[in-house]
């Protein structure tokens, strides 16, 4: 979830009324927003770097506010104002307006080479803008914020903001050779190629984590106006010739990206929220896209949809009984223009440029419950009828642990995800033998693998705890994946059942017995016949030589028990001897 | 018969004396250890109401065994001036006497003797005066004679740190008659026995009184997991509510069923190596069911089903990519597409508790697994009303009671809402679970009727565990690091009772 954070004073001075903490803690809540912490630059600094460092930074208060990762509109000062605005009906949401320009409307061409690397590109642009000091700040961090979540740090889509003074159009956006395309970056003092540029950047803590988007493409991608200046080599950096400051009036938006209707998106975002500020509020300039195959389209879309839903499927949705004249209203305070037409149970909703989360009649019932207000919902039951059942290995699992810990064993819960060393090195096998899975992408060595088998969490469970008087009785009942090519995905979990005693003994006779003790509860009688369960002598790498059974039951192996290896009892960081069982239960469902 | 025979000189005394009696007064009398009579006196009082003992303690100055040398042959510095003859001693020698060396300079500076350091033979000792009192010693006996007080507080201290006198707490009883007093008492008996029964004896003999205030003794016995005594708790609520399991057997999960089954797109942060883990090996699921997958490629990138769609280029082999699955949604899923085939649709209540895994940072509240608990109603018209009648029953059955909603963004859910309780020990709304009415994007692409509503929540059966029972980091609750003697020592899980207060100052 998006956090962002906004000056306190800032905020009411937009409101146009103060609130005390709790209050407008209330109002968040209310409209599906979180105030998340109340602190100041002055604090973060503090907490993050000590007094020493803080000294001297702002101590203004700060909101920071959790807003829903899907309302793009929500993530500056001037969405979020102007929502709790229409929220408390305190304004009307404003229209937003494309216009042509007086002049030659602002052109930017695609050229095919864009195709492989990141093939679409949007523009527009804001007229005749006034800044502040605050303003600015906010128009930057909306592009933060919208890099850091729609855009998905800039894969999908990456901002260029240009003071458009500074320019002269027609744009290119093109691909080029790395080494062909040399410019001045912001904050840079000194024109460098793309690669020089690259190798820069790997050291700045921001900008590396975009490299990687084009980092190993032949062409990189880049706008250049009709004196070949550099606007930006998206999605990494700006040029510094037409950076924008806080006097800058007349504004051109790039989006490039991978996705168009996120570029559409994004892109309307920025000028709606920022046409504020225009000398014509709420307007803004349009541009003229121009793709590769000769056809061009008018930015930004700022579309405005019409959607119907019936009243009575809102009130059934929602489990109300309000008028469609109130609906209309709630939805309205939501900043979806509604009203009642047709046959008076019919409402007729504008769906705004801002709103693009609105994608289905549910979202609009969500809406109209968020205004009616989630906690004045009457609640009730449903009179679904039903007969409940358990799954039934989870309920045999159920029945077993009871009895375990009746027969003297102490549970225990590891965990299903740990090293190869765990389930293969430490038991004497090959990793290739346990038909394990392997996770592509484990940031440390304990999430290398599924378990196979339950033992190595057990006897790492004693080895945590050595200074437990003895013995140590141990057991667990979860499941283990194998790898499976007869099923959907390629592996399969098994449910097993592990026990370990742990003393100065082997105290074979105690697992042994514990077996006996199992069978007896899932009714499996001893002896081959008529289904029963044997053991049978048997080895493995785990075991001690001549210290391993086999077990089979109903026709079946279905696992082994024994006195532990001593190389594994060492492995395992033990030092007493240890004798182990572990059973599938699946086939004694 | 009495305990032994200074316990019955003990009752005798008693007998006699008027009021009661000291116990170190009568060890003196008797000539015997003090220890003796405070075991005779513990002996009697666990008989009952034999006699009654009251502990007294008494500060008293004692000498050491060095001052009880010079209270007995006088201060190393009068046994110095004692030993100078009239014609003097030479030093040397004076020092290899046993009090020399402090005599030597204690003497000097109460200016007793002198040295002449001008005599031929090296410095000689001579006595300054004829005669001397010996303070110290006179002082001393006065102590050991039981006159302390007579001493001023610097003299006594002065002598204390020349470590000749100690101050020492002595602890005596005053011993009195108890309402049960007799100077006849018989050995009791500790335990009854089987020839005792059959005897009949048990009639006659006193049985030697219990101490209740002791620990019995715990029994050897195996012990439930604590956060799995949670687990069966929940799976007993649900239970009680009607709620059929659902299969949860499977870890491994495709990211269609993980993500694009619950119209979750494939740009979603979510599916990010950051947070989900990814499989090397099966890297990709083999089968999935490719009519309906069809179905929801069209959703994604379309739309339908009165969706916009999210428009985008949608890819099987993203949809392919195997994982370990992030939540255990994606069993509901599967559990509501197989409802979705069996005509005509009949409405359920599912629940499923089990393990999902993150790919996340791990902290005092996060591992990089957890339990998932989740609950499903499908049924013909159902509301947001009913969905908030549910949780209510829900968390009643958890003995929470005050709930309030709060709307929120789930990619699979709309309406969606989170669920908060007001927590009396952090005196502050804490989030309990998430909820919502899923996706007609992720439902009709499945087969289920148009106007069947699915409402869903879920928890993590780890958090409302650590807050109920105050644990602060989550690894001493779950993993193979645990504290064994947390799991033996853990209470029954009765979720509707108060839980104990939490030891530390804030779980959440």
């Amino acid at each position: 979830m998006p956090t962002v954070s906004l000056k306190r004073d800032l905020l009411f001075q937009a409101l146009g009324r103060t609130y005390t903490d709790e209050e407008f803690d209330e109002l968040c809540f209310e409209f599906g927003l979180e105030l998340d912490e109340i602190t100041s630059e002055k604090e973060i600094i503090s907490k993050e770097q000590g007094n020493v460092k803080a000294a001297g930074a702002s101590d203004v208060v700060l909101y920071k506010i959790d807003v829903p990762a899907n309302r793009y509109d929500l993530l500056c000062l001037e969405g979020l104002v102007r929502g709790l605005q229409v929220f408390k009906e305190r304004i009307k949401a404003p229209v937003y307006k494309r216009v042509m320009p007086d002049g030659k409307i602002q052109k930017l061409i695609i050229t095919e080479e864009t195709a492989k690397i990141r093939p679409f590109a949007v523009a527009a642009v804001l007229r005749n803008i006034k800044f502040t000091k605050d303003r600015y700040d906010s128009f930057i961090e909306l592009q933060e914020k919208l890099h850091q979540n729609i855009c998905r740090k800039r894969a999908l889509v990456a901002i260029g903001t240009h003071d458009l003074d500074t320019l002269s159009g027609p744009f290119t956006y093109t691909a080029k050779r790395p080494s062909d395309i040399k410019f001045k970056p912001l904050n840079k003092t000194k024109e460098y190629t793309a690669c020089e540029l690259m190798n820069i950047y790997k050291t700045d803590n921001h900008l590396k984590h975009y490299l990687h988007i084009i980092e190993n493409k032949p062409l990189y991608p880049v706008i250049y106006d009709s004196n070949g200046v550099v606007l930006s080599m998206p999605p990494i950096i700006n040029g510094d010739h037409s950076r924008i400051t806080v006097n800058t009036r007349n504004i051109f938006i790039e989006c490039t990206g991978t996705d168009f209707t996120k570029a559409k998106i994004v892109l309307d975002i920025i000028v709606t929220m920022f046409s504020e500020y225009c000398e014509n509020q709420f307007t803004v300039e349009a541009a003229e896209v121009v793709f590769p195959n000769g056809k061009s389209y008018t930015f930004p879309e700022l579309a405005y949809r019409k959607e119907m839903v019936r009243a009575d499927l809102i009130n059934k949705k929602v489990g109300i009984r309000e008028t469609p004249q109130n609906l209309a209203k709630l939805l309205t305070r939501m900043y979806l223009k509604s009203e009642v037409i047709g046959d008076g149970n019919q409402i007729e909703i504008e769906i705004p440029p801002t709103r693009a989360d609105i994608i289905h009649a549910c979202d609009i019932v969500e809406d109209a419950a968020i205004a009616y207000g989630y906690n004045n919902i009457q609640m009730t039951l449903p009179k679904t009828y039903t007969i409940a059942n358990q799954f039934p290995l989870n309920k045999l699992t159920e029945l077993l642990r009871y009895d375990m810990a009746a027969a003297g064993f102490t549970e225990v819960l590891t965990f299903a995800l740990c090293s190869q060393e765990d389930i293969a090195d430490k038991l004497g096998l090959d990793i290739s033998a346990t038909k394990a899975v392997h996770i592509s992408n484990p940031k440390t060595a304990e999430f290398q693998v599924a378990r196979t088998t339950l033992l190595p969490g057990l006897l790492k469970t004693i080895a945590a705890n050595r200074k437990m008087p003895l013995p140590l009785k141990l057991f667990e009942i979860s499941d283990i994946v194998i790898k499976d090519s007869n099923t959907d995905v390629g592996a399969k979990n098994y449910r097993h059942l592990c026990a370990v005693y742990y003393n100065k003994n082997p105290g074979f006779e105690i697992i042994h017995g514990l077996l006996d003790r199992i069978m007896q509860l899932l009714d499996v009688p001893p002896g081959e016949d008529k289904g029963g369960y044997v053991i049978k002598a048997s080895e493995g790498p785990a075991f001690f030589p001549g210290r391993c059974a086999e077990i089979f039951a109903r026709g079946q192996s279905v696992g082994k028990l024994g006195v532990l290896h001593p190389d594994v009892i060492t492995k395992f960081e033990l030092t007493m001897p240890c004798s182990s069982l572990e059973i599938n239960i699946g086939p004694f469902l | 018969m009495a305990d032994g025979p200074v316990a019955e000189l003990l009752l005798r005394r008693l007998e006699a004396s008027d009021g009661g009696l000291d116990s170190a007064e009568l060890a003196a009398e008797l000539g015997m250890e003090h220890q003796a009579v405070v075991g005779a006196v513990k002996s009697l009082q666990a008989l009952g109401e034999v006699i009654e003992a009251e502990l007294r303690s008494t500060k008293r100055w004692e000498l050491t065994a060095e001052g009880e040398e010079i209270a007995r042959e006088g201060s190393h510095e009068a046994r110095v001036f004692r030993s100078i003859p009239p014609e003097g001693l030479a030093q040397s020698e004076l020092m290899r006497l046993p009090s020399g060396k402090v005599g030597f300079s204690k003497a000097m500076s109460n200016k007793w003797i002198r040295v002449d350091k001008s005599a031929a033979d090296g410095p000689r000792v001579f006595r300054v005066v004829d005669s001397m009192e010996d303070e110290v010693q006179r002082r001393l006996q006065l102590v050991q004679g039981g006159q302390a007080e007579k001493l001023g507080e610097k003299e006594r201290s002065e002598l204390r740190k020349r470590k000749l006198l100690a101050e020492v707490t002595l602890k005596t009883y005053w011993v009195s008659k108890g309402s049960a007093f007799s100077t006849s008492i018989s050995k009791q008996e500790t335990e009854l026995s089987p020839e005792m029964i059959s005897s009949g004896s048990w009639r006659d003999r006193p049985f030697k009184p219990y101490n209740f205030l002791a620990h019995g003794v715990l029994p050897d016995s195996g012990h439930l997991h604590p956060l799995l005594k949670v687990r069966s708790q929940f799976r007993q609520i649900f239970l009680e509510m009607g709620f059929t399991e659902m299969p949860t057997d499977n870890f491994i999960e495709s990211s269609f069923w993980n993500f694009d089954a619950l119209f979750q797109p494939q740009q979603h942060p979510a599916r990010d190596q950051h947070d989900t883990f990814f499989l090397r090996d099966p890297a990709e699921a083999l089968q999935l069911p490719m009519d309906y997958v069809q179905r929801v490629k069209r959703t994604h990138s379309q739309g339908g089903y009165g969706s916009q769609g999210y428009k985008y280029t949608w890819k099987l082999d993203e949809a392919r990519k195997n994982l370990l699955r992030t939540h255990t949604t994606s069993a509901s899923a599967r559990a509501l597409y197989r409802l979705a085939q069996k005509k005509p649709f009949t409405p359920v209540k599912y629940f499923s508790i089990d393990r999902v895994f993150r790919n996340e940072t791990l902290d005092a509240t996060h591992l990089a697994e957890f339990h998932q608990i989740e609950g499903v109603v499908a049924d013909h018209g159902l509301t947001l009303g009913h969905l908030m009648g549910v949780l209510r029953e829900f968390f009643t059955k958890l003995g929470i009671t005050q709930l309030r909603f709060k709307p929120a963004y789930n990619p699979y859910t709309e309406p969606s809402m989170e669920v908060f309780s007001y927590h009396q020990g952090l005196k502050k709304w804490v989030e309990v679970g998430n909820s919502g009415v899923f996706r007609p994007e992720m439902l009709l692409p499945m087969g289920l009727p148009e106007n069947v509503s699915v409402i869903a929540w879920g928890l993590s059966l780890e958090r409302p565990t650590m807050i109920k029972y105050g644990i602060n980091n989550i690894r001493d609750l779950v993993g193979h690091k645990v504290n064994l003697q947390m799991v033996y020592d853990s209470p029954l899980c009765r979720l509707d009772a108060e839980p104990r207060p939490p030891p530390t100052q804030e779980a959440a």
